[in-house]
C-alpha cells in the first residue's frame, strides 16, 4: 500500500468501526435486544476488516516512484572503508 | 499501516476498545430503568419444630410466594437471582438473616409467578430463640446484567410469628 492508501485506510477503519458501533447500539437499545447489538457490531467489524486490511489495488493508486535501476548504477553506494579500524580510538584499560 | 499484520492488529484493537465502551454505555443505560416490583408472601403453615436440648432450634414451614418482578428486566439483564430470607433479632445478634428459598429467573415472562413451597433451606437458629419469635420475610433480588453493574434491592414483609411449641 502506498502512503496515500495507508492514510485513507486508517481513516476509513476508524470511521467505519465507530459508525457500526453507533448503529449497533441504537438498534439494540430500541429493539431491547443485546444480541442484535452484538450481531450488527460483529458483522461491522468483519466488513471493516475486509475493506481495510487486505492490500486492495485501490489503495495503491499513488505508488512510490523508486529510482530507475539504470540511474542507480550511475551513482554507486559508498562502500565502508576496509582499513578504517586503526583510526578508532581504543579505550585504555586500567 | 504499512503491512497486512499491522492493519489487522489496528482493526482488532480498535474494535475491541470500542466494544468495551459500548458495554460500559449499555450498563449505564440500566440507570434509566425505574422498576416497580411487587411481592407477597403468606405462610401456609409450620410443619415442624425441632428443639434440641444442647443444639439449635429449627423450624420447617410452607409458604405461598407471589411476585411480579417483570419491571426489573432490561435489555441488559441476563437473569434475576431472587431469595427469601427470614429476619429477626435475638439477644446474641441484632440481626439474623436465614435464607429460606431462592430461584434464578432467566426470562421476563417467568418473573411474574406464584409458588407454594416448603422452605428450600433449613430455618435454623444460632441457639434456641425461635419459639414465639416475631420475624420479617424479606424478598431480595439481584439483577444480574449481561455486562456491567449488578443492581440489588429488597422488599420487607413483616408481621410473621413462629408459634409457641404445642406438642
Amino acid at each position: 500500500m502506498d502512503w496515500q492508501g495507508q492514510k485513507v485506510v486508517e481513516l476509513w477503519m476508524q470511521v467505519m468501526l465507530l459508525v457500526f458501533a453507533v448503529v449497533a447500539f441504537v438498534t439494540g437499545y430500541i429493539t431491547a435486544s443485546f444480541r442484535t447489538m452484538m450481531l450488527i457490531y460483529a458483522g461491522g467489524v468483519v466488513f471493516t476488516s475486509l475493506v481495510t486490511v487486505p492490500n486492495w489495488p485501490f489503495f495503491n493508486r499513488h505508488p512510490l516512484k523508486w529510482l530507475d535501476p539504470s540511474e542507480a548504477e550511475k551513482h554507486p553506494k559508498p562502500q565502508p572503508q576496509a582499513v578504517a579500524s586503526k583510526d578508532k580510538k581504543k579505550s585504555s584499560k586500567k | 499501516m504499512h503491512s497486512f499484520g499491522y492493519r489487522a492488529n489496528a482493526v482488532l484493537t480498535f474494535a475491541l476498545t470500542i466494544l468495551a465502551l459500548m458495554c460500559a454505555i449499555a450498563s449505564f443505560s440500566d440507570n434509566f430503568n425505574f422498576p416497580s416490583p411487587s411481592a407477597e408472601i403468606q405462610i401456609v403453615g409450620f410443619n415442624g419444630f425441632k428443639k434440641k436440648p444442647h443444639g439449635n432450634d429449627e423450624v420447617s414451614l410452607t409458604m405461598n410466594i407471589t411476585a411480579d418482578l417483570q419491571s426489573l428486566f432490561t435489555w441488559n439483564t441476563k437473569q434475576l437471582f431472587v431469595f427469601v430470607a427470614a429476619e429477626y433479632e435475638t439477644p446474641q445478634n441484632s440481626l439474623n438473616q436465614v435464607s429460606l428459598w431462592d430461584a434464578i429467573i432467566l426470562a421476563k415472562e417467568h418473573a411474574k409467578f406464584w409458588i407454594q413451597t416448603k422452605n428450600k433451606y433449613r430455618f435454623v437458629d444460632q441457639g434456641s430463640n425461635l419459639r414465639g419469635k416475631d420475624f420479617n420475610l424479606t424478598l431480595h433480588w439481584h439483577v444480574m446484567p449481561k455486562t456491567g453493574k449488578m443492581f440489588a434491592d429488597k422488599l420487607v414483609m413483616s408481621g410473621f410469628r413462629i408459634p409457641e411449641e404445642h406438642r
